[in-house]
């Protein structure tokens, strides 16, 4: 049961090093990219640079520790961390702390942790290790159980609010059911309940400024000066950006501060504006690129659950830069999700480059198998 | 277990296939984001362009330099300074209340300061600078200066002030400027007044604000969504407001003050042939220079209620009985009409009454002049004579004729807040006083009592006037006016107004000559002015009663109190021969015309007729 043979075989030294370069060049590019816009977007601040330099090494190195974990390690602590990470969903509503009127962090003491940001790579770890013990495709049993292991999260979630994370995460719950091969119309019969759900969520679970995001989204120019506001001066950046940009630094949406949120949710924005729909169109290649690696890791994955969880980390990746561009660009209501790998700020950026370097454990420690 | 049951190769494949959807579910989306952003960036840019740049280009107005003002000579009366104040920018101070208390000990301001920076740190945007203290000293720049880098957001600045280098003399001429308050910026155009912080509150100041203001500059910036200027982008440069010379003479203007001394009063002296303001004084004055950045209440409250109102225009505002310097007007108008000539005579008992009543009007002298003409009744200042000519004419003869000099009207001078005077009428006193015209008042009307008043211009006009042969000018006070990047003044032309019709020459010879008399003759009221001029005047005294005696009561200078004594006037015009300067000069409380206002008319007129300059 040997994995890769450091002995037989010339192995180069990235996979010795459990790492996928071409992954590892795209997220770097990305990080790169992600630095130079926000100094642009922080005023040309040098502290907040050398902050979120510090986030990115901090990520690195936790997707270099993460790549070096055998998958069938996290397969055995899943259920395990699943576990904890429900029992402090439920702890938030009792001890948890609040900040801008979300109550979304546990304190440890030394730490405050935000449980649901662990869920986001806790859930599709759960559901791809509990089907990965059934017979594919799942029985409708086995679908029921696997919904509930994401629906109970989820509702937790929401109800913190944060109903952003909570859709990111019941939509990587649902790409890893899709990837493990439901039927047709179940995923018919999903979309078809979750459009009758809808009503229910805007009249019990949504919080009156959750609802004046999505009236906004609907007509922006009906409030200006309120909620419309963001997503107006966001369309104002990215269409004046035009195909070359403004140039970097020279965004006057952002740089006059016209633009909100610009070094977190809405740095796509200034991208858009000082780099062009050339910009963007690079960025939106990166993106592609480490997508399309991340499916075809998955694709060769060997076991079930290293390609379910291969595939749903892909798959929670995109969804989140999608919503994003999608929000910023007023495609999609403002549900206050940042940019993947680009926006300041480190929680996501480390559980994302986590999900990275599992992605890469699952990859580098493939058994070799000869023609 | 249970994996041995798992059919891998179909597993395997099935995965596939789903990634395969979910690549290209991926590049579905994306396609749709890249059509979004191609939409907006592409097809939408020029639409966001031009939003974006509404967002960011603003133009600023910048305020233009006021115009100077000048006397004839080029004296400056009003200048612009720049002089350094103190301001607070509230965004850039963390802790107001605590940056105050330590600023406190190194520049003073009074609590007024504070409570006005209070009041406009309300008004204001928090980025913008609000002004603690004006006008500070040298010394106080280089003590804060030292000490800047403890007060993040508190910065001296250095602004235009107006300044008034000849404080009291000119302060009720010239006037003053002071801060917009709210009232006026509804007032003036928004355009013009964007940048500007002070207007004419007063005097030429306020008449000639639409020449003195100029034209605001424009400066198109860049600005951040707080408003906050980040870099200009254009600018046309203001024009400042035009230079106005006037046509008093600062130190005719500096005699006068000097002649007037203690006294209370006003002074005008008009060239009668172009209607040009030599002098005009308004005494006691006030130092202009207080108000420009907003005098402070207590020193307001002093200025305010001092029993002497320094702060009343008297000269424009003042309106007193015209007393006897009205007489040669109303000789004149008995002659022109017919109601009189130049031999009539009227016996003077020292009193007079109408026929059928009892009411005695007096004369001032209480023996009587005797047998008197109109020429005798100029020179010594006849009542009784005047009361029977202005009862032979009738109020309305007296009124229309009166009327021809301007009294009861503005002059319509080139300064803010003239007063009209009453010349009284049938009319006049149904509107004002609901009652009919009695004869008997006709009879005060007669030596310029009564209900007749006049403004210290007017009668200074209308003594100019007559010495015009007539021919009524505009008095004025603007000299010439130079606009930017002329180097030549360009002088105002005279305006005539109404020429006042000449009957018979030997009529207004006449009452010209007897005015020459009131100076030049051994019995003249105003006979010590002529012993030794070296050119011939033609005056009129004046006493006009503040205090009414009572029919069987003495009037008695000494015992009465200051407040109730009469005004003393006095009009002149000099050379007679050919009038270069007419003067009319009233002494409040001052007594007799001929001991106190004369003397003061001679020093101006010596001054203007014997060391003119130029």
């Amino acid at each position: 049961m040997s994995r890769v043979d450091h002995t037989q075989r010339k192995v180069p030294l990235s996979y010795r090093l459990h790492i996928d370069l071409p992954l590892l060049t795209g997220l770097f590019l990305l990080s790169l990219f992600g630095l130079l816009v926000i100094y642009s977007a922080g005023g040309e601040d040098i502290d907040m640079l050398s902050r979120q330099f510090i986030r990115v090494s901090i990520a690195f190195t936790v997707l270099f520790i993460a790549a070096q974990t055998p998958p069938h390690w996290l397969k055995i602590i899943t259920f395990w961390l699943f576990v904890i990470g429900l029992l402090m969903l439920f702890a938030v509503p009792f001890i948890g702390e609040t900040h801008k009127g979300a109550q979304r962090w546990l304190n440890f003491g030394v730490i405050l942790i935000q449980p649901s940001e662990m869920m986001k790579l806790i859930i599709p770890m759960m559901v791809a290790a509990y089907l990965s013990e059934m017979r594919l495709p799942p029985t409708p049993k086995h679908q029921a159980i696997a919904a509930l292991l994401i629906i109970v999260p989820v509702l937790l979630i929401a109800k913190q609010p944060d109903l952003g994370t909570s859709l990111l995460i019941a939509s990587s719950g649902f790409f890893v059911l899709f990837l493990a091969g439901i039927s047709w119309r179940i995923i018919g019969g999903m979309v078809l309940s979750s459009a009758a759900l809808l009503p229910l969520l805007w009249f019990y679970l949504m919080k009156p400024y959750q609802k004046q995001r999505v009236l906004t989204f609907l007509n922006p120019e009906s409030d200006p000066r309120g909620t419309g506001y963001h997503i107006i001066q966001s369309k104002i950046a990215i269409g004046s950006g035009g195909g070359f940009g403004k140039g970097w630094l020279n965004g006057t949406q952002s740089q006059l501060e016209f633009l909100p949120e610009r070094h977190t949710d809405f740095i796509f924005a200034v991208l858009a504006e000082e780099f062009g729909l050339l910009g963007v169109l690079i960025l939106f290649g990166l993106y592609l690129f480490i997508i399309f690696r991340g499916l075809y890791i998955a694709s060769q994955a060997q076991e079930t659950y290293t390609r379910l969880l291969a595939g749903g980390i892909t798959m929670i990746f995109f969804t989140y830069f999608m919503v994003n561009v999608g929000m910023v660009s007023g495609l999609l209501p403002v549900v206050g999700l940042p940019l993947p790998m680009v926006s300041y700020g480190g929680t996501s950026m480390v559980t994302i480059m986590a999900a990275f370097g599992i992605l890469m454990s699952i990859h580098t420690h493939r058994r070799l198998l000869n023609k | 277990m249970i994996p041995a049951l798992k059919n891998h190769h179909f597993e395997s494949r099935l995965f596939r296939f789903r990634v395969l959807l979910a690549a290209g579910f991926v590049l579905l989306m994306v396609g749709v984001l890249t059509l979004r952003m191609v939409n907006l960036q592409i097809f939408q840019h020029e639409h966001y362009s031009t939003l974006s740049d509404d967002n960011r280009v603003h133009t600023i107005s910048i305020a233009p330099q006021r115009g100077r003002i000048y006397d004839r000579n080029g004296v400056l009366l009003a200048n612009n300074h720049t002089t350094f104040r103190l301001e607070i920018t509230p965004m850039q101070v963390e802790d107001m209340d605590e940056t105050l208390e330590r600023l406190s000990k190194i520049i003073s301001f009074s609590e007024e300061d504070l409570e006005r920076f209070q009041r406009e740190r309300k008004r204001s945007r928090r980025f913008s600078a609000v002004p603690l203290r004006f006008s500070l000293n040298p010394e106080e720049v280089a003590r804060f200066e030292v000490n800047r880098h403890q007060f993040p957001g508190v910065a001296i600045q250095d602004y235009q002030s107006r300044h008034y280098p000849l404080h009291n003399l000119t302060a009720h001429t010239v006037g003053y400027i002071g801060r917009i308050n709210e009232e006026e910026s509804q007032q003036v155009d928004p355009f013009l007044y964007q940048a500007t912080e002070h207007i004419g509150k007063t005097g030429v100041e306020h008449y000639y604000e639409g020449l003195l203001h100029g034209t605001p500059g424009v400066r198109q910036v860049e600005s951040n969504v707080l408003g906050r200027v980040i870099r200009v982008l254009e600018e046309t440069p203001p024009t400042p407001g035009d230079n106005i010379f006037l046509t008093i003479d600062s130190e005719l203007q500096a005699i006068a003050n000097e002649a007037m001394g203690d006294y209370r009063g006003a002074i005008v002296a008009i060239n009668p042939k172009s209607g040009e303001i030599l002098t005009i004084l308004s005494n006691p004055s006030f130092n202009a220079n207080l108000f420009v950045n907003g005098i402070g209440r207590e020193a307001y409250r002093e200025l305010r209620d001092s029993k002497y109102r320094p702060l009343f225009n008297r000269f424009l505002r003042g309106q007193y009985p015209p007393g006897s310097t009205i007489k040669p007007l109303v000789a004149l108008a008995g002659l022109e009409l017919g109601h009189t000539h130049a031999e009539k005579e009227t016996y003077c008992p020292g009193w007079y009454r109408i026929k059928g009543y009892k009411h005695k009007y007096r004369d001032w002298k209480k023996r009587g002049h005797g047998k008197t003409d109109v020429d005798k009744a100029i020179v010594e200042s006849c009542d009784v004579y005047f009361y029977d000519l202005a009862f032979n004419m009738g109020i309305d003869n007296i009124n229309e004729y009166m009327a021809q000099f301007g009294f009861g009207t503005q002059t319509g001078a080139d300064i803010t807040g003239e007063q009209p005077g009453v010349l009284p009428s049938r009319d006049w006193k149904r509107i004002h006083r609901e009652e009919p015209w009695y004869p008997g008042e006709t009879l005060s009307v007669g030596i310029g009592q009564g209900f007749f008043t006049i403004t210290p211009m007017q009668l200074a006009s209308a003594i100019a006037t007559f010495a015009n042969q007539g021919q009524r000018m505009q008095p004025h006070l603007l000299y010439a006016t130079q606009g930017v990047g002329t180097s030549n003044p360009q002088l105002q032309p005279y305006q005539p107004l109404n020429h006042i019709e000449i009957k018979e020459q030997k009529n207004w010879d006449k009452v010209y000559e007897s005015m020459r008399r009131v100076v030049h003759s051994k019995r003249g009221t105003a006979r010590k002015l002529g012993k030794k001029s070296k050119y011939t005047i033609a005056g009129k005294t004046g006493t006009a009663q503040v205090y009414t005696v009572q029919q069987d009561e003495e009037y008695d200078e000494k015992s009465l109190p200051e407040h109730l004594k009469d005004h003393a006037l006095f009009v002149a015009f000099a050379p007679l021969e050919d009038p270069e300067i007419a003067i009319a000069v009233i002494v409040e409380h001052g007594g007799h015309g001929g001991s106190v206002a004369a003397p003061v008319a001679k020093k101006i007129m010596d001054r203007y007729l014997l060391e003119r300059r130029g």
